[in-house]
């Protein structure tokens, strides 16, 4: 789960847009946290109790020296283990393309969580719709580095993709948003087929319905 | 003579002691009283008593943690993880670490002098458990005046005593870590300790444990005892890594059994040093407490009971090549945790150096460890 681009502007962009829907003094857990950048901030900014999951021993080790208190685990298989509605917000941010099963992911999310928060790369972006059709490639860009032989990220999905995903998990999206290849935020009045082309980050926050 | 005064009714440290009227209450319902608790501590103890700091020591440690040893002149067994200006920073918080009951440096266990007899307590002393030995630290606690530990710390069976920390007493510890342990003492690991008794209880030094009052030792049995228990602690890539088939002092097998190889060599010379410092009877009542170590047995089966609504912030740190107490282990705890929405941290260091990791020169341990604590003290309100 630290495979997620480090430090880009998109992910920052990213984080400041995730941390906007959270609320203050929360109970928050960080799926795939990496090095805690944004739990971090959360925690400064917002007061919340902060929890986290990373799968690479690394980016544990560099959250717990920063103080965050995160565990070594994966997604796929520790969520399990927590409660029912013991955080008020579970963060998944560009994370979900990498686990093995994201509808399960996101149902436990929404399990321990009251609020789910999703964050992806669009596959349904126009930059990746052209290098198929023109190029016959598949993508590989500075948000998307690695070659598809060498990625871990298995399951791509584009913005309506995902909207389908939370009507089938039985969540309702509380506030959607898309970030363009500047991390600009693109207008809310949009429609969705206009987001999936010029997206290139989706973020969903959903509730149970 | 019954038996030379000793560091274990003598010590080279500060000791606590209990009167007979004051007896600490044993989980197998015997009684124990008067006893002594001898400890050492670093730093200063801040007016708010906020910075208080226990390490509990593993079977074979002591209090000596951060501080030369009084018998073997060396380095304190943890002095690379705390010291002024050290991860554990003895500049900020106030160190504690006491020997631990049973033991044989100065807290009560079979190598002190029985008042009731005057001799050597021996197998006379009773059977004690790792709740025990927390019960014996609590009291020392008292005694010191902290209401509430900041931190916990320690790894193996010292592991294994913050865990019981946490459990007994939830209110009195703010942060804790458990490193390279587990709730519970497995089935191969109660057979390596079997082993490891048996070798003691064999020896015919061994006396029936009251070897003491024949003025002799059982030196052979423990060592050999030491040896076994001292290959569970490395890994094998690192006993292949330190010795492979290299001989010792010589170019050729004698066709004797004598240590040819070097592996064998070292492993003897730890059982002699470790006979030197080390009483065997306690060896026979610490590897007992380890093995009696359930914590979910004490919780009626559920390890998540043992933590039911803690508000004590955990940090558990295992080692990738620890066979002894492995990260599976350290997850189950994890797992209970998390079912009780506990805050906690999980680490799995990589390392190829088996259980013994926790006591080597490991940056990331460190790092870990002064992030964990930094960040407890910092949410207390402690000074930098």
């Amino acid at each position: 789960m630290s495979n997620a681009p480090p430090h880009s502007a998109i992910i920052r962009s990213d984080h400041h847009l995730l941390a906007s829907m959270v609320s203050d003094g929360a109970r928050v857990l960080d799926v795939g946290c990496g090095d805690g950048d944004l739990l971090a901030h959360l925690a400064a900014t917002k007061r919340v109790d902060a929890r986290g999951i990373e799968l690479s021993r690394d980016g544990v080790a560099a959250c717990v020296a920063k103080g965050l208190a995160v565990i070594q685990g994966d997604a796929d298989t520790d969520l399990f283990d927590y409660p029912d509605d013991c955080f008020d917000y579970v963060i998944l941010s560009q994370t979900l393309q990498a686990t093995r099963r994201p509808k399960v992911v996101v149902e436990q999310m929404l399990r321990i969580g009251r609020n789910a928060i999703v964050s992806f790369p669009n596959f349904g972006h126009w930059r990746i719709r052209t290098s198929l059709m023109f190029r016959g490639r598949m993508p590989v860009n500075e948000n998307l580095p690695d070659s598809w032989y060498d990625t871990p990220n298995i399951h791509f999905c584009t913005i309506r993709d995902f909207v389908e995903l939370a009507d089938e998990v039985n969540a309702k999206i509380v506030q959607a948003g898309a970030l363009d290849a500047a991390g600009k935020p693109v207008a809310v009045t949009m429609p969705w087929w206009f987001w999936n082309l010029v997206g290139e980050q989706g973020i969903f926050w959903l509730a149970r319905r | 003579m019954t038996k030379p005064a000793s560091e274990a009714d003598e010590p080279h440290s500060q000791v606590l002691r209990i009167p007979a009227d004051q007896p600490l209450a044993l989980e197998s319902g015997l009684e124990l009283g008067p006893l002594q608790i001898a400890y050492q501590t670093y730093g200063t103890l801040n007016p708010e008593k906020s910075n208080a700091v226990l390490i509990c020591h593993a079977l074979t440690g002591d209090q000596h943690v951060a501080n030369e040893h009084p018998v073997t002149r060396k380095a304190g067994w943890w002095s690379n993880l705390i010291g002024p200006g050290k991860p554990v920073d003895t500049n900020r918080y106030f160190v504690i670490c006491s020997n631990v009951l049973g033991g044989c440096m100065g807290t009560s266990g079979p190598a002190n002098i029985n008042p009731a007899t005057g001799h050597a307590y021996g197998t006379e002393f009773p059977v004690i458990t790792i709740s025990d030995m927390v019960r014996a630290q609590a009291r020392l606690v008292d005694h010191l005046g902290i209401e509430r530990l900041l931190a916990v710390i320690g790894g193996s069976m010292g592991g294994m005593q913050v865990l019981a920390w946490a459990s007994l007493f939830p209110d009195r510890v703010f942060a804790a870590m458990p490193i390279a342990c587990a709730a519970k003492h497995s089935a191969q690991n109660i057979a390596f300790h079997e082993v490891g008794r048996q070798a003691v209880m064999a020896d015919p030094d061994w006396r029936s444990g009251r070897y003491f009052e024949a003025g002799v030792r059982p030196v052979k049995g423990l060592s050999v005892a030491r040896m076994g228990a001292h290959i569970t602690y490395l890994s094998e890539s690192a006993l292949q890594r330190k010795f492979g088939r290299k001989f010792q002092d010589r170019t050729a097998p004698t066709f004797s059994f004598d240590a040819d190889f070097q592996v064998e060599s070292y492993l003897r010379y730890q059982g002699i040093s470790f006979v030197e410092r080390f009483d065997a009877n306690s060896y026979l009542y610490l590897t007992r407490a380890m093995d009696y170590f359930d914590l979910a047995a004490d919780n009626g089966g559920s390890l998540a009971a043992a933590f039911r609504g803690s508000k004590t912030r955990f940090c558990l740190v295992s080692f990738t090549s620890d066979w002894l107490f492995t990260t599976a282990e350290s997850r189950q705890i994890v797992h209970a945790l998390n079912a009780n929405g506990a805050s906690v941290s999980f680490v799995e260091i990589e390392s190829d150096k088996g259980h013994d990791a926790f006591l080597l020169e490991e940056p990331v341990l460190y790092r870990t460890t002064q992030g964990f604590l930094d960040a407890a003290a910092s949410a207390c309100g402690v000074k930098a």
